[in-house]
């Protein structure tokens, strides 16, 4: 049993000018300790489906409307507000995007941490020290004791971002869920970010599902990618498969428009237009208008995900239509 | 911490001073002779005479001046025209009844607005939300001598629950230690007049308290709505804290600051003697006081009333900037 399986979850944002889906019916899982990127242009619903899978989705005006995420066997998207509390920061723990705004700036960096374990465990305020001390070790930060007591604007954006890691780390959590970790942060530390969560996956076993709309870190770390476009996943295979032999057109578009540092292009690929707004678009493929190989077919119906060759490799394209069977149908929005 | 402390205390010492100057020349601001208005129109030329060399009127200003400072510096606020007693043991229980008075309704402003205004919050556009900010509204925009007199008609007139005016009972005799008297009764074990002391501040404060109630209700609800929107927040849920807390310690103490000036800024208003509610309720404040010496053109009492006054505003400003300082980690630096 995969630690989480995604089925059919459809999570939308109900505002004035009416439903707005923004996640819509995807299915995804993650092995224990693999490492799952999630790419996507910005607006494609990658943070809505982590903020699902943590509840903590902003109610009004989101919600989850249907599907189901099963954690360890347990159901989700019905648990009680009190299950996901005790779920979150110990099962599931997120990292954000902004580490420079993502700590409290009035509290000091050890009451941050130690307060995260108390809410899990039952220890003595003198073993959370020590656990909380641990880990900034861990994370790489140097003079972890005098750390606790420095507030987070006397830290860079670097040592914040670890010192959330850190704070996600603490109670040994099942699932690390990181939500464009390194966007903030300078290419030097990212690649030192990145590597800590790799290190992190390999010693504590954690899975670790990794947003992101950076190619390069998904090469970097990941092992299995799902695409996202326009709230629905459009291919989902493991790593090298999607650099070797991307299916969909717009993964191929994506990778097309990553400089590459060998080529003598002047001008660098870029998908025509733009990410449509989400619920713009009714009636067939989301891709479909700014894809340069869309059939009449595109336009009038929902593709559904072929699977093909040997290895799992799923795409929602009609251009496979030859090439494998459908899964499954999914319902016309 | 203390550096800075230090710091803004020091830099008190110029608006000190540049206060000083200003309740000092009000004497100069009186049309004609001060000591001719202060007599009146058939005073004698000895008897304006003796009073300019009684407030020192003869000598020239700055050596005027400079007396005046050092007798501020040593407690003498001088001596006033009506009572011919010293303004400082004089002013001393009608400051404290104002203390005791927006000590009270400041405690009932800052429990009920920041409560209500969290609350909002918290739940916003619920039906709570609603309610508090109209009430909010209602409290802002009411005159306050007309609440005043509403309160003692439900209150005292028809209902007779509560006494209308005044500190205390015409019978009751309170030993003064601090002039506070729910303090001085409660130390003293004189409990059946604490109990009418407690009675005769409840209307009045509860009219007082109205306006920073509602002023604060607000600041606090949209300070809040602010800092619940912003990254650290989510932090916080996300790592599974209870609403409770990520409420009341990561959200409250981030939004505090705008309220924490606004709690200054009335506290002073409301020290400054709330003259109408003091009229309405014979409350014998600071309020009242100054307008007594108002209408007796008594200058040395109305410059001592302003003088004390704006000190007390003064340095609740310096408490407040020190707050800041001891909350945000980030203010002593800049």
């Amino acid at each position: 049993m995969p630690l989480l399986q995604i089925e059919g979850l459809c999570t939308s944002f109900f505002t004035d000018e009416g439903e707005i889906p923004a996640v819509d019916h995807i299915d995804f899982h993650i092995n224990n300790g693999e490492i799952l990127g999630v790419v996507g242009e910005s607006g494609c619903g990658k943070s809505v489906t982590s903020l699902s899978i943590m509840g903590l989705v902003p109610s009004p005006p989101g919600k989850i409307k249907s599907g189901s995420i099963l954690f360890q066997g347990e159901e989700l998207v019905d648990a009680s507000e009190q299950q996901m509390r005790s779920i979150r920061g110990d099962e599931i723990a997120m990292i954000f995007q902004e580490p420079m705004t993502s700590l409290n700036p009035l509290f000091k960096i050890g009451n941050q941490l130690i307060e995260a374990i108390r809410t899990h465990r039952n220890w003595k305020h003198k073993k959370c020290k020590l656990r909380a001390i641990e880990m900034l070790k861990l994370v790489g930060l140097p003079r972890a004791e005098s750390l606790m007591n420095a507030y987070p604007h006397e830290l860079s954006g670097g040592m914040r971002q670890r010192v959330m890691i850190a704070m996600a780390m603490l109670c040994d959590p099942k699932l690390l869920i990181a939500d464009e970790p390194t966007t903030a942060l300078d290419v030097t530390i990212q690649k030192q970010i990145l590597q800590l969560m790799k290190k992190l996956n390999k010693t504590m076993e954690t899975s670790i599902m990794l947003i992101t709309h950076d190619l390069g870190v998904v090469a970097e770390v990941c092992d299995r990618v799902v695409v996202m476009y326009a709230g629905k996943i459009v291919e989902q295979t493991d790593c090298v498969t999607l650099f070797q032999n991307p299916k969909h057109p717009y993964t191929k578009g994506l990778l097309a428009s990553v400089p590459n540092i060998r080529s003598k292009t002047d001008r660098l690929y870029s998908i025509p237009g733009n990410v449509p707004k989400p619920g713009s678009i009714q009636q067939g493929c989301r891709f479909a208008p700014r894809c340069e190989l869309a059939m009449d077919q595109c336009f009038t119906e929902t593709p559904p995900i072929y699977e093909t060759e040997e290895k799992p490799h799923e795409v929602r394209c009609f251009l496979y239509d030859k090439e494998g069977e459908p899964r499954h149908e999914t319902t016309v929005t | 911490m203390l550096s800075y402390a230090i710091r803004r205390t020091f830099m008190l010492i110029p608006v000190l001073i540049g206060m000083s100057i200003l309740v000092f020349s009000i004497i100069y601001l009186i049309p004609g002779n001060p000591a001719q208005v202060i007599l009146g129109q058939r005073a004698t030329a000895e008897s304006i005479a003796e009073v300019e060399q009684q407030l020192g009127l003869d000598q020239p200003w700055y050596i005027q001046y400079f007396d005046y400072v050092g007798s501020l510096l040593q407690g003498d606020l001088g001596t006033s025209i009506k009572t011919k007693s010293a303004i400082s043991s004089e002013i001393f229980p009608y400051l404290m009844a104002t203390v005791e008075l927006t000590v009270v309704a400041m405690i009932i402003a800052i429990v009920v607005g920041v409560n209500a205004g969290i609350i909002s919050a918290w739940l916003h556009n619920s039906w709570f939300d609603y309610v508090a900010m109209i009430f909010a509204l209602i409290g802002v925009s009411m005159p306050i001598f007309w609440l005043g007199l509403m309160e003692q008609y439900i209150f005292s007139v028809q209902l007779d629950w509560l006494p209308s005016t005044g500190r205390y009972d015409a019978s009751t005799v309170i030993e003064p230690v601090t002039h506070l008297y729910v303090i001085d009764t409660f130390i003293q074990g004189d409990f059946a007049h604490f109990w009418d002391i407690v009675k005769h501040l409840i209307l009045p404060s509860i009219a007082l308290a109205t306006i920073p109630m509602a002023i604060i209700a607000r600041i606090t609800r949209s300070s809040m709505l602010e800092v619940m929107n912003s990254n650290y927040i989510r932090t916080a849920r996300a790592k599974g804290l209870s609403n409770f807390w990520v409420v009341y310690k990561h959200s409250l103490k981030n939004s505090v600051i705008p309220v924490l000036t606004i709690i200054g800024l009335q506290t002073g208003l409301l020290l400054g003697g709330a003259i109408l509610t003091e009229t309405i309720f014979g409350w014998p404040g600071i309020g009242r006081y100054l307008y007594d010496a108002i209408n007796y053109r008594d200058y040395p009492v109305i410059q001592s009333g302003i003088l004390l006054i704006a000190t007390i505003f003064v340095f609740i400003n310096l408490i407040v900037d020190l707050l800041y300082a001891a909350i945000d980690p980030r203010i002593k630096y800049h």
